[in-house]
């Protein structure tokens, strides 16, 4: 297993588009801080970035990398290997290369910017995103030998969770508007790992004042230690059950 | 003892004849005539100068009930031990100057005051520190009083056992100026309170609001500071108030506003800054008021206008880095806003006259919705709500048609 990972890693670092990937953080991280007025206004355009671009890129590229290695898939699936090895090296390369990419792209701006818990849980948030989405990658890349059918999915699911998931809640809100929904919503905002990490870094950057009664509701939920941890457990979930069940179909699979 | 025969002549003298002789000096000290205050202050008559040397005197109760001038040299120590009022004024024109006064008692059911301040004129209260009183400058049914350069600390616990730092309770044409207050329930309360001009005060770290009026014509406000005050500012039921040039600063929480308007009609607010406010100004019942020279920065919302509130006039204000600028949950919209800044507008200026060419409407798709459905603020700063927003700006159908800026300003306004 070692052995693949390695080889998958040294694969995606020849690859130039982690490098690429790593240098956009790195600029728009670094022009972020340096042009808003304070690091604070800095962080919550760097929440705009972790939000969209991470989930966006992560999800694209490593659905293309298994597509792109569907060779080396079958050659290896020839040896004498598990499957299940096999598959949790590609995950593993993935997910560490486009997590090292992240942590030297956002987390060393924000460490020398805005080293604080605020910063922390951003960074943690970016990191915990980029492996979910490599794991909910891989389970779209699954689905489908066609290559432009699973990149096509990929988009949509990132589509889904960015944008759509969001306007089903709000279309939800308005619907059952004379009941109260505020549990409801911390409820809901388990159901999309992006919505649960934008809540994580917004109640850590103090902005609950401003949301009223549910603000409360979520503070008080999210902001507790037990809420942070649930909160990670969650998106720990995130990652495991889309992986469970990519390597369940890839194990049965006819290559 | 030749000093005490003196003075024995002079108390004599001062008593036989009071009014015709000129105004002696009494000394409260340890090496001196008088040993304690209350001793220094029934020998004095109208018009002395009683002056306390520097030392701790445990004594409460204290009147002053003659037009006198009470001094205090090197900040001598009034400690009321826990007992009721320190120091009561109930005299024309008596001045107290220079003292630390500490230690007043608290109670639920009687108000106690560091320096109470009684049915009196032209009383000056300055110099002094009031530390640990419950209320600690209490003036009721005073006029032309002025309440200068106190520095008042208290360490209030809870709403319901402390008082305010200064109160004043139907009083007239007072001067509070340069004060310092922090630590009270409100750091400067008024009720019934007219005429009166409130200037270069601090008020910060309260328990409740650093400044609270209700029923308080016609009073002036100018430059004062109010700081991380538990629920910032709240104005209430007053008429003619002039705000000019304060700051409210930093009074963030679930129930705290910059200033909390309620019920004032017919006031002038200008040339004040509010930064990093939840809300930098609430609207409820405020009418006929003009906002105009302020500064809005890094508030959570700049103003909120309650449908209440009509015939106001926002102009020449600078918005700028709020995350809402204005809110309503009405869609009638009576109050004006014109040649404002709002650094959220993206319009164009042709003729180059500094005016944008299209109206800005401060009032966001995404505010309006959370003002209708509270739990909508789950999506706060989410992709959806931005496009929303986008889209509402291009094509207005939800937020007031009215509530807009015909004429906002391209470049933030000098103030």
């Amino acid at each position: 297993m070692k052995k693949i990972l390695k080889y998958v890693i040294a694969d995606i670092i020849q690859n130039k588009i982690v490098i690429i990937y790593t240098l956009l953080l790195l600029t728009i991280s670094f022009s972020v801080f340096s042009l808003e007025s304070s690091a604070a206004k800095g962080m919550a355009s760097l929440l705009n970035l972790v939000l969209l671009i991470v989930p966006l890129i992560c999800i694209i590229f490593s659905t293309i990398y298994i597509y792109n290695s569907a060779e080396f898939i079958e050659l290896l699936v020839s040896q004498p290997l598990k499957r299940k090895t096999l598959w949790l090296s590609l995950f593993g390369g993935l997910a560490s290369s486009l997590s090292i990419a992240f942590l030297i792209g956002v987390g060393v701006p924000v460490l020398i910017y805005h080293a604080d818990l605020t910063g922390l849980v951003l960074v943690l948030s970016g990191l915990f995103l980029t492996i979910v989405f490599v794991s909910i990658a891989l389970w779209a890349a699954g689905m489908t030998r066609d290559k432009a059918k699973g990149i096509g999915w990929a988009i949509a699911l990132w589509l889904f969770f960015a944008l759509i998931f969001d306007a089903i809640v709000l279309f939800l809100l308005f619907q059952f508007q004379d009941y109260p929904l505020e549990n409801a919503m911390v409820v809901m905002s388990f159901l999309n790992p992006i919505d649960l990490s934008r809540i994580q870094i917004l109640l850590q950057m103090d902005i609950s004042a401003l949301m009223g009664y549910t603000g409360a509701v979520f503070q008080e939920f999210f902001g507790s230690l037990n809420g942070i941890v649930i909160s990670f457990a969650g998106l720990i979930l995130w990652i495991f059950i889309p992986l469970f069940f990519s390597l369940r179909r890839f194990a049965k699979k006819d290559l | 003892m030749k000093i005490l025969i003196v003075y024995i002549t002079l108390l004599l003298s001062g008593l036989f004849y009071a009014g015709i002789v000129s105004a002696k000096n009494i000394y409260v000290g340890k090496q001196r005539a008088y040993k304690t205050i209350k001793a220094g202050l029934q020998a004095a008559v109208r018009g002395d100068t009683v002056f306390v040397d520097k030392g701790i005197y445990q004594e409460s109760g204290l009147e002053i009930d003659k037009s006198i001038y009470v001094k205090g040299n090197g900040y001598p120590v009034i400690d009321g031990q826990k007992k009721g009022t320190v120091i009561t004024i109930h005299a024309d024109g008596a001045v107290l100057d220079g003292f630390k006064i500490i230690n007043s008692g608290n109670s639920e059911q009687t108000d106690y005051a560091g320096v109470l301040i009684v049915d009196s004129y032209n009383v000056i209260v300055k110099n002094n520190q009031l530390v640990d009183n419950q209320f600690s400058i209490y003036s009721q049914h005073s006029r032309n009083c002025r309440i200068l350069d106190n520095v008042i600390h208290s360490n209030a616990q809870d709403e319901v056992l402390s008082g305010n730092g200064i109160h004043c309770w139907r009083s007239d044409s007072l001067l509070i100026i340069g004060n310092n207050i922090s630590g009270q329930r409100d750091g400067i309360y008024f009720e019934f309170v007219t005429n009166s001009l409130v200037w270069r005060n601090i008020s910060h770290n309260n328990l409740r609001y650093g400044i609270h009026f209700m029923f308080s014509h016609h009073d002036t406000y100018i430059s004062n500071v109010f700081e991380k005050n538990g629920s910032g500012v709240a104005v209430m039921f007053t008429h003619h108030v002039q705000m000019y040039n304060n700051f409210f600063l930093d009074n963030w929480g679930g129930a705290a506003y910059g200033i909390l308007l309620k019920e004032i009609t017919d006031s002038y607010i200008s040339g004040n800054h509010f930064s990093h406010n939840t809300t930098a100004i609430e609207m409820e019942g405020c009418n006929r008021t003009k906002f105009f020279k302020n500064s809005f920065i890094d508030n959570g919302y700049a103003m909120r206008v309650s449908a209440s509130s009509m015939d106001n006039e926002v102009y020449e204000n600078n918005f700028i880095k709020n995350t809402f600028d204005v809110a309503t949950n009405g869609t009638l919209v009576l109050n004006k806003f014109y040649r404002n800044y709002w650094d959220k507008y993206d319009g164009y200026d042709l003729n180059r006259d500094g005016i944008g060419d299209i109206p800005y409407r401060p009032v966001s798709l995404y505010s309006t919705i959370v003002e209708s459905n509270p739990s909508a603020l789950m999506l706060f700063r989410s992709i959806i709500v931005s496009l929303l927003d986008k889209t509402e700006k291009l094509i207005p159908g939800i937020t007031p048609e009215n509530l807009k800026d015909d004429q906002p300003c391209i470049k933030p306004i000098k103030l």
